[in-house]
């Protein structure tokens, strides 16, 4: 079945049809359905799959770490052809940390928040060894010197809480390979971390596992990251495998369906709009899109129509002006720092930085929900920061600037349903009262935003992630607002929805002329949605500049930084690149 | 109550037996205290001396007291007593703790700071022993009784709906309520409180058992209720002096109501929490 | 090691200062309660509804309640920071001396039932939680569900019945002591600890025989919210990524338990210990009241009942302060056990 191990060579680990179930509420629920994967010694697998896919449960039931509820149906598991499923609990022990170990998701979660760095990594050690505390503690300072991490020595008696969320995953790092495993399972390890942070995390990974001839599985749903950390990559979708292939020839022409689609909806730096889900796709578009009933909203053919630029011209007048903006919190923390930029009709700015540099703030400050400290924001020359954010909601221009937030599930109101979320604003600005007019009015915004009549009746809980997002969409375009701030809408969304509502924003804008102020972490995102970008670093501007030009030539070593660790799907021999440069 | 709560409940209760249990159980003590004194078979008040001290038999299922009483009779008729004590005082608590700690928890600042300070003051007493300094103070009346238990009860509610409030302040909902055109106290009556009763809810249901067991408690020690009422507490008080004889039933049976009421609404609260919670419905 | 003491120290501190306005609320409130709103102090604080009108007025002057209420306070402030709070018409004794002999008593039951009740509930809800849906686990949460529920009244009496009346294990329930031993020199108040001091082992049989019952009594009563914690911190800590990352490493199932999950979970049975103590000081009424136990609150209720104000009063502000203290204590050992706190 692997084309890629040397036949009659007994592979590392050898995964042959495994199946997982979990019991729920509802019954038995197959997570992973005859799952079949090899991983030869030293090699680097990566599994690519969208939430619900099973690549998280594979990797637990590999290392028999699965929940109470979930169990391994069937199959097997051989590990140096030893059978993982039905070794004993001590068997598991001596195989765990010391064969096998895993790093995770949420570095500071899976770090034991009460114990100290050093007697963590030194538990880890005194797993599969005696040693006293003097050479667990000696040991430990070996093993964070090996993870890199800056002054080890102090960083031996530090709690998680006290450290960054890189640092707490090279932590992680250091535990897993203190028993010098062969493998080394990490999920999703750079998830929630920053690029930046993301880039030099994964490059650490890379030398390790090169160094000491390690194998590694990369579980992960960022294609970008498969294509330049791993030997050879298999696609998962509902608990199967459906391809499986070296990362370039995968990307560059992936044979499965869902593979192509995948491909298609990742964001790359030349990607475009209409490319997210070409039209040829476009038929059996992402299987979330057609559970939620969306899968042919009119916005996406007419995005596909229409494909030329929308930038406004010269003469257009600006509709947003924030000057010198200032937000202090209590304590003396400067959120947003002498911020000044400018939004005219129609056109779409981006706002790009990682956590920390003020984008969700000002997003709030523009949408005047929260007053800044110093500072003036004119829209359509109207000074609109003069009245406090506590009163806004009087406001006649309350109904012109409307907001889409990051989590689509905690922005709705979990005890209104899909239709009393999307009439609220008409009720409130438009005192529309109930009745056939404004329930035609809810029917047409929950339309255009991709949502079938029959959701509407359903409360935030019954609906999947896409659809939330489309129900926070709909409440923000119903008053057709002049400006719409849009704050992450898809960070908390799969790639293949994220296509879909990317789209459906970029039409929409296209329909009514809005202008979009847009928030992202991800310069893909904003390369291909927004006219100008604005670059932000700890509450201040670091460069701000036509979006084109600002990617292809940036001035600012920040936003060099930024774009370097933004993942390409195809580059020549990426990986051999970072282990040889590193 | 809609239909689909409705129909949710009766789910819910079909899989939880033992909060049905728990429902059916309150239900039953609610009508004891409406009609309780009109179904008892003997007076609850009136003396019998030479039927003094009976044990349970089939004349006197509980047996009767020292004066002859019968003590079934008395626990039922004292069902209204005691449900009403706990009740009126969890009530109260539970109106101004909401309404005080929501507005503390949105609006945070000075007034914070001020109920915060207060709370602290009635948290630094053990909560029985204030009780019984402000029925000391106030006068041994049932009304007192009532008002202490609220008074040391309040500090939970204050802090309940504040955290709750505080938790959702700055959750997306409640800022998209704001730009939809809603003002502060606007998202605070409609949202956010609307959002934080059922929780509350529990919390009642709960209290209400505790509540219980503080009004029994100070009655026992001689507060509040005086000696021919028939009250679980003062009974429970009165048969204290004859247990070392062996007389158990008079402490027995009164401590049996007291401790499957309690528990009833301690149950009723568990499983009130499985069904106001919206993400469990499906 | 001696960084980390400086940083305990200099919280206990800062928690003490942010302790004072509470103890004062806790002073003005007491004086409000007892001075302002009843219908006339001098008559509580006279020898009872049958004193004379000139002693009442003699009493008036002497309280100062002829001068306005905040130069009463200040007044009463002083008083209560010389330990004058008044004497009692009960015993005829200042109210502080009566006091300071009554509370090893009390203090003896509250902390004996403590120790049973951590003892109990610990290990239970952690059984509990080891075995999540097994009979132990299933006998836990019945015990948990009952044993809220039952009054300390209730439970004490019924114990008396079974221990003494039927089985006849117990001592007659009054007292610290049977009437035929005599107590040991005074040491610190704990018989248990005065008796072993001066070696009378048979004393000290004798006292512990009359303390079982009451400090089960009281035990009885906080063992559920002390399991119940227990078994959902234990169970929520089992389940987190740290214990996860615990397992993925090979580490003994003991250190797992131990080191990873138990410490982790004792946080949250601290942080409700306050609540739990405050219980167990109300309780302490009651059950010092079916067992006739020589402690400060029954020494208050007497004196309540008899409308004698002033050791009331000295209870109250009593209970308030060693709940203050308590509430320090549970705060600093927190700040021992959790770093991220003492970091703030």
């Amino acid at each position: 079945m692997n084309a890629f191990a040397s036949p009659g060579e007994t592979p590392l680990l050898a995964i042959d049809d495994l199946h997982v179930t979990f019991s729920t509420r509802r019954g038995l629920v197959e997570a992973v359905c005859g799952v079949s994967l090899q991983v030869a010694a030293g090699e680097t697998l990566g599994i690519v799959g969208e939430s619900g896919s099973g690549k998280s449960v594979t990797a637990f039931a590999v290392t028999r770490l699965l929940d109470a509820s979930g169990r391994i149906a069937a199959g097997k598991v051989r590990f140096k052809g030893q059978d993982i499923t039905s070794a004993s609990s001590k068997q598991l022990r001596s195989l765990h940390g010391a064969a096998i170990s895993m790093i995770f998701q949420n570095p500071r979660g899976a770090l034991n928040p009460i114990r100290t760095v050093a007697l963590q990594i030194a538990d880890a050690v005194g797993a599969h060894e005696r040693i006293s505390a003097s050479e667990g503690r000696a040991r430990a300072l070996d093993l964070l010197k090996a993870v890199l991490i800056r002054d080890p020595e102090k960083r031996l008696d530090a709690y998680p809480h006290e450290l960054s969320g890189g640092m707490c995953q090279r932590i992680m790092i250091a535990m897993a390979i203190a028993s010098r495993p062969a493998l080394l399972i990490a999920d999703e390890p750079t998830t929630g971390l920053d690029v930046t942070t993301q880039k030099t995390v994964m490059d650490l990974l890379a030398r390790i596992t090169a160094e000491r001839g390690m194998a590694m599985i990369l579980i992960t749903h960022d294609l970008g990251l498969a294509a330049r950390y791993c030997d050879r990559v298999a696609v998962m979708q509902h608990g199967k495998v459906v391809e499986e292939a070296e990362p370039r020839s995968l990307f560059r022409a992936p044979r499965h369906d869902y593979t192509k689609r995948l491909v298609a909806a990742s964001p790359t730096a030349t990607s475009k709009i209409a490319d997210l889900a070409p039209s040829s796709l476009r038929e059996g578009a992402s299987d979330e899109a057609i559970q939620e009933g969306g899968a042919n909203p009119s916005g996406l053919l007419r995005s596909a129509r229409n494909d030329g630029e929308v930038k406004p011209a010269p003469g257009t007048p600006l509709l947003l002006e924030v000057q010198s903006l200032v937000k202090r919190y209590d304590g003396g923390v400067v959120a947003v720092n002498d911020v000044s930029f400018a939004i005219r009709q129609g056109e779409s700015l981006g706002l790009v930085g990682e956590s920390g540099s003020g984008k969700s703030t000002i997003s709030r400050l523009v949408c005047r929900l929260i007053d800044a400290s110093e500072g003036e924001i004119l829209f359509d020359g109207q000074p609109i920061g003069q009245q406090a954010a506590r009163d806004f909601h009087k406001s006649p221009l309350r109904k012109d600037i409307q907001i889409v937030f990051q989590d689509p599930t905690d922005s709705l109101n979990p005890r209104f349903n899909a239709f009393d979320c999307i009439a609220h604003p008409l009720r409130r600005l438009l005192a529309m009262k109930d009745g056939a007019a404004l329930s035609e009015r809810v029917r047409e915004c929950a339309a255009r935003a991709g949502l079938p009549a029959e959701l509407l009746e359903r409360f935030p809980h019954q609906l999947s992630g896409g659809q939330k997002a489309r129900v926070g969409i709909a409440r923000a375009i119903a008053c057709r607002p002049r400006l719409l701030v849009l704050d992450e809408p898809t960070a908390a969304l799969d790639v293949s929805v994220q296509a879909v509502i990317l789209q459906l924003l970029d039409s929409l804008r296209r329909e009514d002329g809005m202008a979009l102020l847009f928030v992202s972490h991800d310069l893909n995102v904003v390369r291909m949605m927004c006219d100008r970008t604005v670059v932000l670093q700890n509450g201040a501007i670091v460069e701000q500049g036509e979006s084109l030009a600002l990617f292809r030539a940036p001035q600012a070593p920040y936003t060099r930084q930024l774009l370097d660790a933004v993942l390409h799907l195809d580059g020549p021999g990426q990986r051999d690149a970072v282990v040889a440069g590193s | 109550m809609t239909s689909a709560t409705f129909r949710h409940t009766v789910w819910i209760l079909r899989g939880n037996p033992v909060t049905a249990v728990a429902a059916a159980g309150a239900f039953i003590l609610c009508v004891l205290a409406i009609i309780g004194p009109s179904i008892v078979p003997y007076d609850p008040i009136a003396s019998d001396v030479p039927n003094a001290l009976q044990p349970p038999s089939a004349k006197y299922w509980a047996g009767t007291d020292q004066l002859g009483r019968d003590v079934f009779s008395r626990l039922v008729v004292a069902a209204r007593l005691d449900l009403a004590i706990a009740a009126s005082a969890v009530t109260l608590s539970f109106a101004l703790g909401a309404v005080i700690g929501s507005l503390c928890g949105y609006i945070g600042g000075r007034l914070d700071r001020y109920v915060g300070r207060f709370v602290d003051v009635l948290m630094a007493f053990p909560l029985f022993v204030l009780a019984m300094a402000m029925v000391a103070a106030l006068g041994n009346r049932v009304e007192n009784i009532v008002i202490a238990t609220a008074i040391i009860n309040l500090p939970f509610y204050i802090r309940f709906a504040r955290a709750e409030v505080n938790v959702r302040r700055n959750a997306g909902w409640v800022e998209a309520a704001r730009a939809c055109g809603d003002s502060h106290l606007s998202v605070v009556l409609r949202f956010l409180l609307p959002n934080v009763l059922p929780a509350m809810a529990v919390q009642v249901s709960l209290n209400l058992g505790w509540a219980i067991l503080n009004a029994a408690g100070l009655s026992f020690i001689g507060l509040g209720v005086s000696a021919p009422t028939p009250e679980w507490g003062i009974m429970v008080a009165e048969g204290a002096r004859f247990i070392s004889t062996g007389k158990w039933w008079l402490v027995a049976f009164p401590g049996l109501a007291l401790m499957l009421t309690v528990l009833c609404f301690n149950l009723l609260g568990d499983g009130l929490r499985d069904i106001l919670d919206p993400r469990m419905r499906t | 090691m001696s960084s980390q003491l400086a940083t305990t120290a200099k919280r206990a501190g800062r928690r003490f200062l942010s302790s004072l306005p509470a103890l004062f609320g806790v002073l003005v409130f007491t004086f409000l309660l007892m001075r302002v709103l009843p219908g006339d102090p001098a008559v509580f604080f006279a020898s009872g509804p049958t004193a004379g009108k000139e002693e009442i007025e003699l009493i008036r002057k002497s309280m100062g309640l002829d001068k306005p209420v905040p130069e009463q306070l200040v007044r009463y402030l002083g008083d209560v920071g010389t330990g004058n709070l008044g004497r009692s018409l009960t015993t005829g004794q200042p109210v502080l001396s009566d006091l300071r002999n009554r509370l090893p008593a009390s203090l003896e039951l509250t902390f004996s039932a403590l120790l049973i009740a951590l003892f109990t509930a610990i290990p239970l809800g952690v059984a509990a939680a080891l075995r999540q849906g097994s009979a132990v686990d299933h006998l836990v949460r019945f015990i948990c569900a009952l044993g809220v529920c039952v009054p300390t009244f209730v439970s004490g009496l019924l114990l008396i019945y079974a221990f003494y009346y039927l089985l006849g294990w117990a001592p007659d329930p009054t007292g610290r002591v049977d009437i035929f031993t005599s107590p040991p020199p005074l040491v610190t108040g704990f018989l248990l600890i005065d008796f072993a001091v001066a070696g009378d082992w048979e004393g000290w049989r004798a006292a512990a025989r009359q303390l079982v019952l009451p400090a089960f009594t009281m035990a009885l009563f906080v063992v559920a919210p002390l399991a119940r914690i227990t078994r959902a911190a234990m169970l929520a800590s089992l389940g987190s990524d740290f214990v996860r990352t615990a397992k993925s490493l090979g580490l003994p199932r003991r250190k797992i338990i131990v080191t990873y999950a138990l410490r982790n979970a004792i946080l949250p049975v601290l942080t409700i210990a306050g609540i739990v103590f405050s219980t167990m000081l109300g309780a302490n009424v009651l059950v010092e009241k079916v067992f006739s136990w020589p402690g400060v609150a029954s020494y208050a209720l007497d004196a309540l009942l008899s409308s004698d104000y002033a050791p009331v009063q000295g209870f109250v502000l009593l209970m308030a302060s060693i709940f203050v203290i308590v509430n320090l204590t549970v705060d600093v050992l927190y700040g021992i056990a959790d770093p991220r706190v003492s970091v703030e």
